[in-house]
């Protein structure tokens, strides 16, 4: 689960400094999109690299939260949380939300299936104009802070589960991750924003 | 009853070494062949277990906790004393010997307590290979420090916890051994009775404390260590399941009783807060290193410590022994605080109860430094009492904590029945009438990693065991007796419960039998324990059945053994006329209020021979011979 | 100055034994003195029962010092009670206000099954032990304490881990029911020590394995359980645990089961 999680980490890494580039203008951002696409083979290696680290991710969940549940069968009548922090009580509620999430935006965005104005080409003027539509907007805004707050545990678990935990270092390591869940958030929330707002605008009002 | 301590002859130094070789072996095939039961799992049982569970014996171990690992050795606090003499500060065998017997005022057999000095040294060793995180130093070295009653720095520790320390050390070679498959591990399993068969130990009957059911257990030798018999007097520092039950069944049948009424009383416990008490804590004697015990000068004084001027302090101990100070032996500690306590100097809200102050060490060491060393203690004071022991001294007043009587043993450990051997607390051999600070740990393990191994191999070697098996009539005979009894105990349903006769016994036993005795007191102790055993098996309530998980029907079991004990430990310390160590009769002190020994009258050993319900018991005498450290009277001045 | 007194009400589990079914029972403490144990105020509501012909509630306690860790069970949804750092027997009344309904539960995991009312059986940790949490040293055969050195910090680390009590009141806390902490102290306090090298890798595959027989659950990294350790035992001994747990399944050449029969 670390592992694939910290796969599925970098990979959103990368996704956001990509997807970033919508701000540079339409050239930039179809330019990238374009030359992601050029070499099949990478593509769909990634992809079903990712799909696999997504399954595998799901897998060990699934078979943890198995495991868990036997583990106490009975519940308490009162059980009181004392250290946990929301983002790790919530990991199986944010999952799921997230992964429900992917279908939709894998849709919305890759397959344009859930998109009225879809073009193969044209990546920015799908994100500008998916992105106006209100709820659309609000549900990747609440998708991401679910998101960052599912990497928050999750970096400060892998670190624990491949064994790392030191009393100088970790404090400092989790406040960094804190911090770049945040700057994620903040960066993923800027786009549709961004579209909203009209910061930025569709390709033909930039003529 | 004849006692042959079996002491060997020679020069005490070459002693063990030459019994040792003398000793019968048992072949290493033929060790598989031997079924050994040992009951209790703490320092002396748990390391007896697994090192003949090494050896290839097959071993039946018993315990009534639910894991070995809690057996009550867990909660000893200071440290264990060994002669290593890492300090370079005159240390050696001979010192911690002259040290322990002089300490148990010279009421202890030499030949055992040099044995024991001896052992020491490899008991640390083994429990460092072990993995006991004992206290270091910045160069890696094994730190020491100092305790009650020595003048050298001997005391190995691991915080505040040495005695946890040990006993996990002790509980994972017992668990490797039960892994290994040479080690049966019965726990939530109380031993009831003692079988014996043509005159030998050959077996047990216990209660399993789930189920309710009595099982037979056969094997070649049962050791006992089962620890001490504090509980007694209801408040004391032992755990509340720790208790009397094996010991007493076994003097019952054939067992000599030794010294029963030399108890120790630690002189560093939490006060009693109200009757809810329902035990007493211990605040380690390593505290006595670095607090200073004092009252205030004038009776009935009742300002808060802060507002007692210096001049108006007693520093009591330091006045009284300049030599050793705050750290002269427990049983002189405790008697020194019930003096001033009598006097009406007494602090706290009974009364009861001295100062033990950091303030000075705090200003000299640096709070930090307090913390380091006590801070464990500190925090359990603060919780039990919510006072903070940093910014005001403790309050601390005696409780009974050890029991230096028990089964009596030859040298080689064996009770008075053959095939049973004593270990550890449970026996009397080595602290005479008062244990010195960090030996109890010591003794327990010496008993259990080097002393059991060769004497019990002996006694195999050496004697004819016929076949025995649990179907023998014997074992049936033993199992009608415990049914018999549990049903009884159950049928009565009075009106009282359990715990108020202990409640009662224990006071009758604290106010006649404890920090001080005399004969009155002593006689109308017997009178009125016989009175309330009486009314016990008549009147009290043990509800629910035999037949399940019932702690009352347990707690009944162990609470009327206590009421036969407890008359026992009346009778020896009426027949002792004279003080030493823990045994203080009023009649025989010093005009400064010492102990007064009576060495031509009462050297030697008490073994109590049971007659039979409600018949005298015999006095047997073991003469005690002091050739190498000759008595005197103690003196920490 | 007279210790306050308060009055109570407890809603307790009342099993009668493994196979029965159990539920919540009500009763009240009266006059709970706030100088009591928590442990003395059930003394007190147990001999209240026993006069009044009802079985007492079994509950588990020994040494009463915050030692021996016989002692447990949830109080208000908390192992041990409200106090940090505190076993259940040293936790005093003054913790709590009058007026205040307590719910006691025992511990809940199927590798705990409950005996009786409070009272689990916790031979899983014995048996989690006895998979590889020692050092083999044949009685005897040591060498000199003094011989190898031993660096302050490491047996500090060692000390800090080896404090654990074996109550089992992380496997409560953990809404997994996770030993990780218990077995992950074990593995820290001989894995910190030069003497414990040797079997470093076996102790660690063995115990984990035996982890999972035993039923307990996975850990997912919350720390519950750090928060209800009466000793306070860190976070750091799991991941000590994972790291020599990792390194020893990615070097072990598949022989580490051996020994019992």
């Amino acid at each position: 689960m670390a592992a694939t999680g910290a796969a599925l980490y970098l990979f959103v890494t990368v996704h956001l400094l990509g997807n970033l580039q919508v701000f540079l203008g339409p050239d930039a951002i179809n330019h990238y999109a374009a030359a992601l696409k050029s070499v099949p083979e990478i593509l769909w290696g990634a992809r079903l690299g990712l799909l696999a680290c997504v399954g595998l991710h799901i897998l060990t969940t699934v078979q943890l939260a198995r495991i868990n549940n036997k583990a106490r069968p009975t519940a308490y009548a009162k059980k009181a949380n004392s250290a946990s922090t929301a983002a790790s009580r919530t990991m199986y509620l944010s999952g799921p939300t997230i992964a429900a999430f992917i279908v939709y935006h894998l849709l919305h965005l890759t397959v344009g299936s859930a998109h009225p104005q879809f073009s193969e080409t044209d990546v920015y003027s799908n994100m500008v104009f998916g992105f106006r539509v209100w709820w659309v907007s609000a549900a990747y805004i609440i998708a991401m802070a679910l998101l960052c707050t599912h990497l928050r545990h999750g970096v400060q678990s892998m670190f624990q589960s491949l064994g790392f935990n030191h009393p100088k270092h970790s404090p400092r390591i989790q406040k960094f991750a804190n911090a770049v869940g945040i700057l994620y958030f903040a960066g993923f929330a800027s786009m549709p924003l961004a579209a909203l707002t009209g910061i930025l605008p569709p390709f033909f009002e930039r003529l | 009853m004849k006692l042959d301590s079996r002491i060997p002859s020679g020069p005490i130094e070459q002693a063990w070494d030459k019994s040792r070789f003398d000793m019968k072996l048992v072949n290493p095939a033929n060790k598989r062949k031997f079924s050994v039961i040992v009951v209790g799992s703490g320092l002396a049982g748990g390391s007896a277990a697994a090192s003949l569970g090494e050896l290839g014996y097959n071993v039946k171990c018993f315990c009534f906790q639910d894991s070995p690992r809690r057996a009550h050795s867990i909660a000893a606090q200071g440290g264990i004393n060994a002669a290593k003499n890492y300090q370079n500060d005159g240390d050696s065998i001979y010192r911690l010997f002259y040290d322990t017997v002089k300490g148990g005022d010279f009421r202890a057999r030499e030949y055992n307590v040099y044995r024991l000095a001896q052992n020491s040294v490899n008991i640390i060793d083994q429990c460092v290979a072990q993995g006991v995180p004992f206290a270091r130093e910045y160069g890696g070295a094994l730190a020491n420090r100092s305790f009650g009653g020595a003048q050298v720095s001997r005391t190995f520790y691991a915080r505040g916890q040495t005695g946890q320390q040990l006993l996990l050390g002790a509980y994972q070679a017992l668990e490797a051994q039960v892994d290994a498959g040479s080690v049966k591990m019965y726990t939530r399993t109380e031993m009831l009775d003692l079988v014996i068969i043509n005159g030998k130990a050959r077996g047990i009957v216990t209660r399993n404390l789930v189920t309710g059911q009595i099982e037979s257990h056969a094997a070649d030798a049962v050791i006992l260590a089962t620890g001490g018999y504090g509980n007694v007097f209801y408040l004391s520092t032992n755990a509340k399941g720790s208790n009397c039950t094996a010991i007493w069944r076994a003097h019952k049948r054939g067992a000599a009783f030794a010294n029963p009424c030399f108890t120790q009383i630690h002189p560093t416990c939490i006060p009693v807060s109200g009757d809810y008490q329902s035990k007493l804590t211990l605040m380690s004697e390593s505290l006595r290193n670095d607090g200073r015990i004092w009252v205030p000068l004038k009776g009935g004084d009742k300002r808060a410590p802060s507002q007692i001027p210096e001049n108006e302090r007693d520093y009591y101990l330091e006045r009284r022994y300049p030599s050793f100070g705050n750290l002269v032996p427990r049983d002189v500690a405790s008697r020194a605080a019930k003096a001033v306590c009598d006097e009406g100097r007494g602090v706290g809200e009974t009364g009861l109860g001295v100062y033990l102050d950091f303030a000075d060490s705090i200003n000299r060491l640096g709070r930090s430094a307090i913390e380091e060393r006590y801070g464990n203690l500190f925090e359990m004071y603060n919780r039990i009492t919510g006072e903070d022991p940093y910014t005001a001294p403790m309050r601390i007043y005696p409780a009974i904590h050890y029991t230096m009587g028990g089964l009596w043993v030859d040298y080689q450990l064996m009770s008075t029945i053959p095939g049973m051997f004593v270990l550890g607390e449970a026996n009397f051999s080595d602290h005479g009438a008062n244990r010195l600070g960090a030996s109890a740990l010591m003794q327990g393990l010496s008993d259990g990693y080097f002393v059991i191994p060769y004497t019990l191999g002996n006694y195999l070697a050496s004697n004819k065991l016929e076949k025995v098996d649990t179907s023998a009539p014997e074992f049936a005979a033993v199992t009608k007796e415990v049914n018999d009894l549990v049903a009884q105990m159950l049928s009565i349903k009075g009106k009282r419960t359990v715990s108020s006769y202990h409640r009662e016994l224990g006071k009758i036993m604290w106010d006649n039998c404890g920090m001080g005795r005399n004969a009155a007191g002593l006689s109308n102790a017997i009178t009125q324990i016989q009175g309330l055993r009486h009314e016990f098996w008549n009147n009290v309530n043990v509800p629910g059945s035999g037949e399940d998980l019932n702690q009352q029907l347990e707690n009944a079991g162990r609470v009327a053994d206590f009421l036969e004990l407890g008359e026992l430990m009346c009778r020896d310390a009426l027949h002792r006329n004279e003080s030493c160590g823990g045994h203080f009769r009023e009649e025989y002190q010093t005009e400064e209020g010492e102990a007064m020994r009576d060495d031509e009258n009462f050297q030697y050993a008490a073994a109590w021979e049971y007659a039979g319900q409600d018949t005298e018991p015999i006095l047997n005498k073991e003469p005690l011979a002091f050739d190498y450290v000759h008595p005197a009277q103690r003196s920490y001045k | 100055m007279k210790p306050a007194s308060m009055n109570l009400t407890l809603h307790v589990w009342r099993q009668a034994n493994a196979a029965a079914p159990g539920r919540m029972e009500r009763y009240d403490a009266p006059n709970v003195s706030e100088d009591m144990s928590f442990l003395e105020m059930l003394d007190v509501v147990n001999e209240q029962l026993i006069s009044d012909g009802k079985e007492p509630i079994a509950f588990e306690h020994d040494c009463r010092e915050g030692i021996c860790g016989s002692c447990g069970f949830m109080v208000n949804g908390v192992a041990h009670g409200p106090q940090k750092g505190t076993t259940i027997c040293q936790l005093h009344m003054r913790h709590f206000k009058d007026g205040e309904e307590l719910f006691l539960e025992p511990w809940r995991a199927t590798a705990f099954p409950v005996l009786k009312d409070l009272v689990v059986d916790r031979a899983a940790f014995d048996r989690i032990i006895a998979a590889g949490g020692y050092v083999s040293v044949r009685t005897g055969s040591a060498p000199d304490g003094n011989a190898i050195s031993v660096p302050k910090e490491a047996a500090d680390i060692a000390m800090d881990a080896a404090a654990c009590i074996g109550c089992g009141a992380c496997v409560a806390a953990c809404p997994n029911a996770a030993a990780a902490l218990f077995t992950g102290a074990k593995i820290s306090h001989l894995g910190t020590l030069p003497q414990g090298q040797a079997e470093r890798s076996r102790r660690a595959l063995r115990m984990v394995e035996q982890l999972s027989l035993e039923q307990f659950g996975s850990c997912t990294n919350i720390g519950e359980c750090v928060a209800a350790c009466p000793k306070q035992i860190p976070l750091e001994m799991i991941a000590r645990m994972n790291r020599d747990h990792l390194k020893a399944a990615w070097t072990s050449r598949g022989e580490h089961r051996s020994g019992g029969e």
